[in-house]
């Protein structure tokens, strides 16, 4: 039975360089895959793709490729990733010059685009799903729409030969599914394999939370190592047998319990997962340890997939202006409280208009509201006031009455910090598949 | 005692909506997770922060629950005002739910 190993290189787009690198050299893979592309990373990408046409791919695309291609290349490692964000033309030229500069030899790079649909999108009467309303009415707002495109571009280029394959939006489980389909000449309408290939890739998209990152409770859930957490293997079988591992000696461990969480996480009814490339059901699933950070997965099967391609939609959405300062020791409690106080009167009085506003107390409210009963008084509190306005110039007055606090406000105010952004936020809709169109173009260096 | 006693927990997020899986240390106690951990209790705890309906899968092979709540993001990841916009921290919130002891 043939077996391939493929890595997980990345779990978003800023995640730690030197696992994947470690994956590489120790981890006797064939794949190395990452993960980079958030729900609004695409969106801010396509900015920086509109200033300069060049750019548009994922920040650190060149230290990552720097890192991790010659050890591929020697090793006989293909790479998939979608840091190719707004512009996957753009990061495979950027990945030819990295190859070419350090003397790798040949090397195939293809780039997948046709993700992108928001040219017809703002003429479209599909619905967004959040708001019901047709996406044309948003037209003047929309920064970006695309497509969860899946496997199929993929596998295609590494039939052709690729190497490396950059993409644009495609769902994150199909960036370790189309490795499976390729090796193995799966069916693309082998439903059973499509979603156990599908449950590899999301036990393995976010890197370390499944070899004991993000997973931590000491004293009741210790992991060893985390500086050095090792990031993970699958092993997968030509009959759909996973096993799942990470490299021998480095940090973290991976578990029946660090595989329960991350199979469940961003997960809605675990019958049904949905991707481009199949309806995923982990509704049965299993795991069993076959030795010490060695996992077992059973249980896993799929159904046909939608006729339809989740499209994530970017649009702007005003500007958000923040402002934050600590008070401390006896009393803290209660002039934080009296900070806010004056913050909520100072914008009404000097009339800041905000859409939305919100008053915190870090180390008291902020994160649980009132879920939790009242803990006793911190010997710490942060005030932190935000909102959400339909200028910049509005946005910027919230933080300059935290910070005004300090000279006007309750006694011994400290560490006032403000700030102010524009924020690109993210709906989603469906858009019938046959109206995506996927295009691979290949570079040779 | 609390279910922060007997399970775990990991929060995920998609758009405004939140899930929150709850996944018993040894499967015997299970059932009384099962029994008393309901989407009703769970609406209930969370009140002030999920707005929307609260919908609970079971997956006995796992020793699982997973709870996906509706409007409980402030909008959404990315445009929420607050401080931890994933809701990352709402696992630890459900973990703080009181369970009574075993008979």
């Amino acid at each position: 039975m043939r077996t391939i190993r493929i890595g997980s290189g990345a779990g978003y787009s800023g995640d730690r360089i030197e696992p994947a690198v470690e994956l590489a050299e120790k981890g006797n893979i064939n794949y190395l895959v990452f993960e980079c592309l958030a729900e609004r990373t695409i969106a801010i990408a396509q900015n920086a793709k509109l200033n300069d046409p060049t750019k548009g791919y994922d920040p650190l695309l060149v230290e990552r490729f720097e890192a991790v291609l010659p050890i591929c290349k020697k090793n006989g490692i293909k790479i998939i990733t979608n840091m190719g964000a707004a512009n996957p033309q753009a990061g495979a030229a950027k990945v030819r010059e990295i190859a070419t500069r350090l003397g790798l030899g040949k090397l195939k790079i293809a780039a997948i685009s046709g993700d992108d649909v928001v040219e017809a999108l703002k003429v479209s009467d599909t619905k967004i799903l959040e708001t019901g309303a047709p996406a044309s009415s948003m037209a003047d707002v929309l920064v970006s729409a695309n497509a969860y495109v899946g496997a199929a571009p993929m596998v295609e280029a590494l039939a052709n030969g690729a190497d490396v394959i950059i993409t644009g939006r495609v769902a994150d489980p199909s960036m370790f599914l189309a490795p499976q389909i390729h090796e193995f000449g799966w069916s693309q309408d082998d439903w059973d394999k499509i979603g156990k290939g599908t449950a590899v890739g999301h036990l393995l998209e976010c890197g370390g939370q499944v070899t004991g990152g993000y997973y931590a409770e000491p004293g009741k859930k210790d992991v060893a190592d985390l500086a050095r957490l090792g990031f993970p293997i699958a092993e997968v079988s030509e009959d759909g047998a996973i096993v799942i591992t990470k490299v021998e000696g480095s940090g973290g461990k991976v578990t029946e319990h660090t595989c329960k969480e991350q199979i469940l996480y961003e997960v809605h009814d675990p019958k049904t997962y949905l991707t481009p490339d199949v309806t995923a059901d982990f509704s049965q699933i299993t795991f069993t340890e076959i030795a010490p950070n060695r996992i077992k997965v059973g249980g896993v099967t799929g159904r046909a997939r939608t006729d339809t391609f989740k499209v994530s939609v970017g649009y702007n959405d005003g500007y958000m202006g923040e402002g934050q300062i600590s008070y401390a020791g006896p009393g803290a409690l209660a002039r934080a409280q009296l900070a806010l106080d004056i913050v909520r009167e100072r914008l009404k009085i000097t009339g800041v208009k905000a859409n939305e506003l919100r008053f915190d107390l870090i180390g008291v409210n902020s994160i649980h509201a009132d879920v939790l009963a009242p803990a006793p008084e911190p010997t710490e509190v942060r005030v932190r006031v935000t909102g959400r306005c339909d200028s910049m110039k509005e946005a910027v007055r919230i933080g300059n009455e935290v910070e005004t606090l300090y000279t006007n406000g309750p006694a011994s105010g400290g560490g006032a910090t403000k700030s102010a952004k524009q924020v690109v936020a993210m709906l989603s809709a469906l858009f019938p598949r046959d109206k995506v169109v996927p295009v691979i173009e290949y570079l040779e260096a | 005692m609390k279910l922060f006693d007997i399970a775990h927990s990991r929060t995920g997020d998609k758009g405004n909506i939140s899930n929150i899986s709850v996944i018993v240390y040894d499967q015997k106690d299970y059932e009384r997770v099962r029994e008393y951990v309901t989407p009703e209790r769970v609406k209930a705890h969370f009140k002030g922060i999920v707005n929307g309906e609260v919908v609970r899968y079971e997956i006995p092979t796992l020793g699982a629950l997973n709870f996906v709540m509706q409007d409980a993001l402030g909008g959404g990841v990315t445009r929420s005002l607050a401080l931890d916009a994933h809701g990352k921290c709402l696992a630890s919130a459900l973990l703080a739910m009181d369970i009574p002891a075993k008979n």
